[in-house]
This record gives C-alpha cells, structure tokens and sequence, in this order.
C-alpha cells in the first residue's frame, strides 16, 4: 500500500505537545501548591508554573522555551514505509520550527552550528515498532536539555550507596538520583526507570516509561510498591520545587524492567521535568485522527 | 515582594537576602556559553579589538549595575523588529566558570538563571555586591509575557539561542538564592536534603 501523508497532523501534534501540558500533570502540580505553605517560594514556584501552563495553552506558545528533544514513538500497521514516514516528520518538524513552536535546538555535534530546523544527524529521534493494529499510533515527548542532563546511569553492586543487586539496591540509587538532580531538572519531576538491559537499552526503556499515565498503576506488585515507596521518600528529602526546599520534589516515579545479562545489573533513570510534554494521535483514515 | 528596577545600586542588592521573592523591571541582556565566552575572550583577556570598540562600549553601558539573563529564547521576528515567544531560564551552573570575572568586569548586579551556581560566583556576589535571582526553570510562556520590548540584540550570528538579547521586563518574579552577604540557598538545601538522603539509607536492606 501507498503510505498516506500525514504531515498536517504531525505538525499539530507538535503543536499540541509543546503549548498544551496533559491535564493530569497539570491537576498534580496544582495539588502540589496546595501542600506548600502560602507564600513560599515553593508555593510561589508552583504557582507561576500553573500560570504558564494555562497561558501557553490559551496562547498556544511553547510551554518551556527548550522544546526539547523530538522523540517520536511511532507504531505503524504493517504496509506502512517507515522511510516514507521519517521523511514526513521531518518535514513536519521543520516546519514547526519555522512557525517559532518549536525553538531551533539541533546544534552540530562538533562545530556547536544550529541546523537551524531541528533537522540534523539523529534528530528528531524516532523509534519504530510495526504493529497488527490497522492505525498508526504516534506519541510524541519532548525532552528539554537540563532535565536529560540530570539522567543517571548505575552499575549495581554500587559500592559507594552499598546497593545490591536486589529492589532494594534499585530504591538506594533512585533516591540517590533525586538527590543529586536536586531542584536542577526543573523540579518537581519523574523518574522513569529500567532494571535491566544494556545500557544503551536502559535509557530508550527509561524513556518509554515516561509514557505511561501518571497515575497508573504498575502491573508488577513488587515495582508498583517501589515506585509508592520512592516517590514519597524523595518527597521527604525537602529538596522541593526548582530546589527552594519543600513538600514536593517528585510528581511520580515509573519503573520498567528488560532482561538483562546474568553479568550486568543497570539501573538507568531518565528525569522528566515539570513540563513534561507528551500527546499522541491516532490516524485511522484520512481526516480520521484522534488525538490524546 | 521587594520591587527592583535596574540600573540598581550596590546599596539595593545589599538590602537582598536568600530566600525573597522579588520582582525584577528594566532592561536585561541573555547570555548563554557563546555569549559569556565571547565577552570574556574578547574583552577581558585582552584589549577589545579596534572593530569590537564600538560594540564592548554599547555592552558596558548596559551591564553596568545592570542583569544578565541566562536564558536562549523562543524568538519571532515581525519586520525590523523582535518578539518574544518563549523564554525561561537555562542552566546556570554553566557559565560558573565565566560568571566571577564577568561581575567584575562590567560591574553586572544580577544574574537571572536557575539552577544556582558555585562557590566562585558567591564569592564574586559577596564581594562585588551582586546577587543570583533563581527564575522559574520552563516557565517561557509567561516569562515571555512579562518582556514587555526586545530593544536590541548581539551577535545574532550565533543563533537564537545563543545571541545577546536585549529585554525590557516588567514584574518578574525570581527568588533571590544567592546573596550578596555570602549565603547560597541551594548549597544550603542540598546539604539539607543529604541530612535527610543518608538516614533514609541508614536503613540498609531498605
Ligand atoms: S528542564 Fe524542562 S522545564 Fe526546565 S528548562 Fe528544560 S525543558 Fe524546560
């Protein structure tokens, strides 16, 4: 089969996901405020954040000037071309910088010269997974620089936090990976996790975890536990909203985990800051897309 | 909240301390790593070039007592002139290496930025009299709102993120979290928050 062009929905949902922030995180960074005392600079944190979300919204201008790193999640029915597909978005991503929603961010890896576009060698970043479903699915996450700066990667046994090879090693480094983030990837944040894997695996799974629901619950027992046990000890650590101190360091921890070699036991986080932006749409036909 | 419109004295950032809240007006100028390389290399490593005069003349007028903006907005151009879309805040712990020599240099009162920085800089506040305003990391949109005129920009050649942009703001509001009497609001947290980090790990086994 032909692969239809779909470039007009990608370019509205880059659109979407850098000026409207999902209403669940949105409802958590409010819920947040209201445990801070009023008029802290937490508090008042919280609030300009709350501000800016519905601004941008109403105005359609980026949430973060740092629109990120495009990552594209793409599941494709089986028949679709994924070249035909990458080249759309990155006529879709080209274009959207052109219209100033997303900042030019592609710099060389050498020279430091901008592309101008967000075109460039790996950008946007795109992960295929044909499908059996007859639509194509395509959730996007833009990553800003300074909370990707703040992922960590551990080898356990790690000697230094006295982590084994066991959740309870894995809890000892995350709340280690909070603390030394402190309020640096634009606190409050969420930690998506991989147990397992290699290390390049580990940080794409980190990723993928970051696009799960806020308040899911995770279908692992033992990880569910772990994930409601480190997101209210690292809320303990007082480290707060962009590092003013506070009741709310962390929105949500989700973790994920690959088998891994019996010789190697990573523990891979990705941070996500604030403004954590993700949608997806559902293209069914044309003129036929749901988005989400 | 403290009201403070630069130019500003030494005698105002005196008056700051770690912890307010404030709300900034006048002109303030981004700078990230190309910006603050720049002016370092070119005019205080050495002599400005002759064809650089004009221009390290311009950027001295208005850093003088003035506000350094760690920040690479989001910018649309309308004809002649400029129109900011977004722009909050960028790392600052980035520019510790070129932040001391700045203050003292152009006589700079306030950088803008978040994340806080390092010992050099607290050190270059507390004795030159300038202080760190922690902005609300991703806040563009709104930060945006409150430049009210993009009155000039440098050095545009280095890209948009990267060139000196010169902002009129009006009403930002920033926490001061490095003051200008020695004291580091963030050093203070994460000390703070190790306390907490090593009793949570007393807890071996978890
Ligand atoms: S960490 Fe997130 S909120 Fe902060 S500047 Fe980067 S993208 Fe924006």
């Amino acid at each position: 089969m032909n692969t239809p062009v779909i470039v007009a929905d990608l370019i509205e949902l880059i659109k979407r996901t850098a000026t409207d922030l999902p209403g669940p995180i949105e409802a958590a960074v409010i819920q947040a405020r209201k445990r801070e005392a009023q008029g802290s600079p937490a508090w008042d944190a919280l609030r300009v954040i709350e501000e800016n979300i519905t601004l941008a919204r109403q105005k359609a201008t980026p949430i973060c000037q740092d629109t990120g790193t495009l990552n594209f999640f793409i599941d494709y029915p089986t028949g679709w071309s994924t070249l035909a597909l990458s080249e759309q978005v990155r006529t879709a991503t080209a274009e959207a910088t052109r219209l100033s929603i997303l900042r030019p961010n592609a710099v060389d890896g050498i020279t430091g010269e901008n592309s101008g576009d967000n075109l460039g060698e790996g950008q946007p970043n795109i992960y295929w997974q044909e499908w059996t479903k007859p639509y194509l699915r395509v959730r996007l996450l833009l990553k800003g620089g300074g909370c990707e700066n703040m992922g960590r990667q551990y080898a356990l046994p790690d000697a230094r936090l006295q982590a084994k090879r066991d959740l309870a090693g894995v809890r000892r480094v995350l709340l280690d990976a909070v603390h030394q983030a402190q309020g640096q990837g634009c606190a409050p944040g969420v930690l998506g996790v991989c147990i397992g894997g290699d290390r390049s695996q580990g940080y794409v799974e980190a990723k993928r975890q970051l696009l799960r629901p806020l308040h899911d619950a995770n279908a692992d027992p033992a990880l569910a536990a772990l994930e409601d046990r480190v997101l209210r000890e690292a809320n303990s650590l007082g480290i707060g909203p962009m590092g003013f101190g506070g009741k709310t360091t962390l929105l949500g921890v989700k973790i994920g985990a690959l088998h891994r070699l019996p010789a190697s036991y990573f523990v891979t986080v990705s941070y996500m800051c604030w403004a954590y932006r993700k949608h997806e749409l559902m293209w069914h036909a044309e003129g036929v897309v749901e988005y989400a | 909240m403290r009201e403070l419109t630069l130019p500003i004295s030494e005698a105002d950032i005196r008056a700051l301390h770690a912890g307010e809240i404030v709300s900034l007006s006048g002109v303030v100028v981004t700078a990230r790593d190309m910006a603050h390389k720049y002016l370092v290399e070119h005019f205080i490593h050495r002599e400005p070039a002759s064809d650089e005069r004009a221009l390290y003349e311009e950027i001295r007028a208005l850093l003088r007592n003035g506000g350094i903006y760690h920040c690479g907005p989001v910018m649309k151009r309308h004809g002649e002139t400029w129109q900011m879309v977004a722009g909050g805040p960028t790392t600052s712990s980035r520019e510790e290496e070129y932040a001391d020599s700045i203050i003292e240099h152009f006589g700079v009162r306030v950088i803008i930025g978040k994340g806080g920085m390092g010992g050099r800089t607290k050190s270059a506040c507390l004795k030159h009299g300038a202080v760190y305003l922690h902005a609300v990391g991703g806040a563009a949109a709104l930060i945006a709102q409150s430049v009210k005129e993009v009155t000039g920009v440098w050095k545009l050649e280095f890209g948009m993120p990267e060139a000196m942009w010169q902002l009129r703001i009006s009403g930002l509001r920033l926490v001061v979290t490095i003051d200008a009497h020695g004291r580091n609001w963030h050093e203070e947290i994460a000390n703070a928050s190790e306390q907490v980090l090593q009793s949570l790990l007393a807890e071996l086994g978890g």
